[in-house]
């Protein structure tokens, strides 16, 4: 009993700790307005994490709504309420879908890559020596790569979504054949700005921001061995995914919840 | 402030890691403007000594005073400024694996300074025609040899002209070419440069043939000083171990253990 409360405590102190260091890190890196070097190596890590997570973030995108857009089509067509179809695909992909699995691909195809990434740095001393060379990797390797998570997330929930939504045109309206004027005006009537849009948008750059927070953490943290870059990549995309699907519970609950 | 003969002055340095006692009191002078080496077994705490002097290790106690500056007292911003006066060659090279030949060396211009780029770009030439690697410019690190690599890093750790450069085991893994070559850079480089240079390492006969002054440490102590031949005649057993390459005496050549015949019989033995 006494060991399994020390090993609790110690688990706890543990994970303060990191939480602690995490922190650190966090304002170190950030405590700084990126100049104009600064917003070319911006730039630069947009491309690595945003842009070429393009390719998964469409592809899933597309099959997404194709598959809500034949559930929903199915269902709905029992009661006769085909034209609903386009509401509930455009409601479900913009509050939930969209933000949740974009941050989810990007914690596996971005993060895990930043992480390795700079546990790689950090191994073959190249951190250091830029340290020693009076240059902060915080603000040259981290706060940029920071940047370009947070810019790129939410630019890729929304393609996501318009993507989501134009597969589940080609399934519902194309093919199944659901009529095209209810299928948008439904959409138009039954979606908000701010209730729908803006607020699914909030929820993709928190995430933007646990996810890379996550990602430099645990590359800049990693024991330099073999399994400590396994580890950290592994944790990386574990930790990040079930903060991600814990958050939006969260957030979905002060959001939407009725109370 | 009046130059001092010494470039670095480090008193009664502390130093532990967990349990490990790395340095117990240790005070070093580095002559400004000469090659002083720091030799020792392994795991002395050689590297973790370049380490503290870059600010990079905060000891538990002591003072390091570079130029007359308190580096422990610094605070994040002071030590960056600081360190641009300092140029370190690491033992893995460190080269920044994303970036050419060219653009290494470049790199820490590029970050300090706000000259043209023609002018970066002679600077970069003369650097690495010091090295000897003009032609592998366009090279990525992953191209190079150790040696090479080495030879890059040294031309990157004197891009920005530093006061002091440090290398850590410069000649560790070396074939003996690159070794010679090495050694002779970094003779060179002290001359023509007029750095002080500070290098750590356990190769004897590299480091005896360069060396202006050398600091030998054991058990967190500096237990000999001096220039290559009073150190070589040194009265102190250890220093006589180290410096002629003896397995076994002072410095054991057994880990701390067990009596053998307990390990190998066991209970019963």
């Amino acid at each position: 009993m006494v060991g399994l409360v020390r090993l609790l405590g110690i688990r706890f102190l543990t994970w303060l700790n990191s939480l602690g260091r995490a922190t650190v890190l966090w304002a170190n890196a950030m405590w700084w307005l990126p100049r104009w070097e600064g917003v070319r190596l911006i730039v630069t890590q947009i491309y690595y994490v945003g842009f070429l997570s393009l390719v998964i973030i469409v592809l899933s995108a597309f099959s997404i709504g194709a598959v809500l857009a034949l559930q929903f089509y199915t269902q709905l067509a029992r009661f006769g309420a085909e034209d609903a179809v386009g509401v509930g695909l455009a409601l479900v992909v913009l509050r939930e879908l969209g933000p949740v699995v974009t941050a989810l691909l990007f914690a596996g195809r971005a993060g895990s890559a930043l992480t390795a990434e700079i546990g790689l740095m950090k191994t073959t001393e190249q951190l250091s020596s830029m340290e020693m060379m009076g240059v902060d990797p915080l603000k040259r390797i981290i706060a940029p790569r920071i940047w370009a998570g947070l810019i790129s997330v939410p630019i890729l929930t929304a393609i996501f979504n318009t993507v989501a939504i134009y597969g589940g045109v080609v399934v519902g309206v194309n093919w199944l054949g659901a009529d095209p004027g209810g299928f948008w005006s439904g959409m138009q009537e039954g979606v908000e700005i701010y209730e729908d849009l803006v607020k699914g948008m909030i929820k993709s750059a928190v995430f933007a921001l646990l996810v890379t927070w996550v990602a430099v953490f645990q590359g800049y943290d990693a024991p330099p061995t073999a399994e400590g870059m396994s580890l950290a990549t592994t944790r990386t995309v574990v930790i990040s995914s079930v903060l991600i699907l814990a958050t939006d519970f969260l957030m979905t609950l002060v959001f939407y919840g009725d109370f | 402030m009046q130059a001092s003969e010494h470039l670095i002055e480090i008193r009664d340095l502390s130093f532990r890691r967990g349990d490990r006692v790395i340095f117990d009191g240790a005070d070093f002078d580095i002559p400004r403007g000469r090659i002083t080496a720091i030799m020792g077994p392994s795991g002395t705490g050689k590297t973790t000594l370049l380490k503290i002097i870059g600010g990079q290790v905060k000891p538990d106690a002591g003072q390091v005073y570079v130029e007359g500056q308190d580096i422990c007292s610094m605070n994040r911003d002071e030590l960056f400024a600081f360190r641009r006066n300092l140029g370190m060659m690491f033992q893995s090279s460190a080269l920044f694996t994303d970036l050419s030949v060219y653009e290494n060396v470049a790199f820490p211009m590029r970050v300090h300074t706000n000259l043209s780029e023609e002018l970066i770009r002679d600077l970069v030439m003369m650097k690495l025609n010091a090295v000897g690697l003009r032609g592998a410019r366009d090279l990525a690190p992953s191209q190079l040899s150790g040696g090479m690599a080495r030879r890059v890093a040294l031309a990157r750790a004197i891009a920005l002209d530093p006061d002091l450069i440090m290398y850590d085991e410069p000649f560790t893994g070396q074939d003996p070419i690159a070794m010679g070559v090495l050694v002779g850079l970094i003779k060179e480089l002290n001359s023509a440069l007029n750095i002080t240079s500070l290098l750590v390492s356990h190769d004897i006969h590299e480091t005896v043939s360069i060396a202006d002054q050398i600091f030998v440490i054991a058990d967190g102590k500096v237990i000999g000083a001096g220039t290559p031949e009073e150190l070589r005649a040194a009265p102190t057993p250890m220093v006589r171990q180290f410096m002629h390459g003896e397995p076994d005496g002072p410095v054991p050549f057994h880990y701390p253990a067990d009596d053998i015949e307990f390990d190998v019989l066991g209970e019963a033995g």
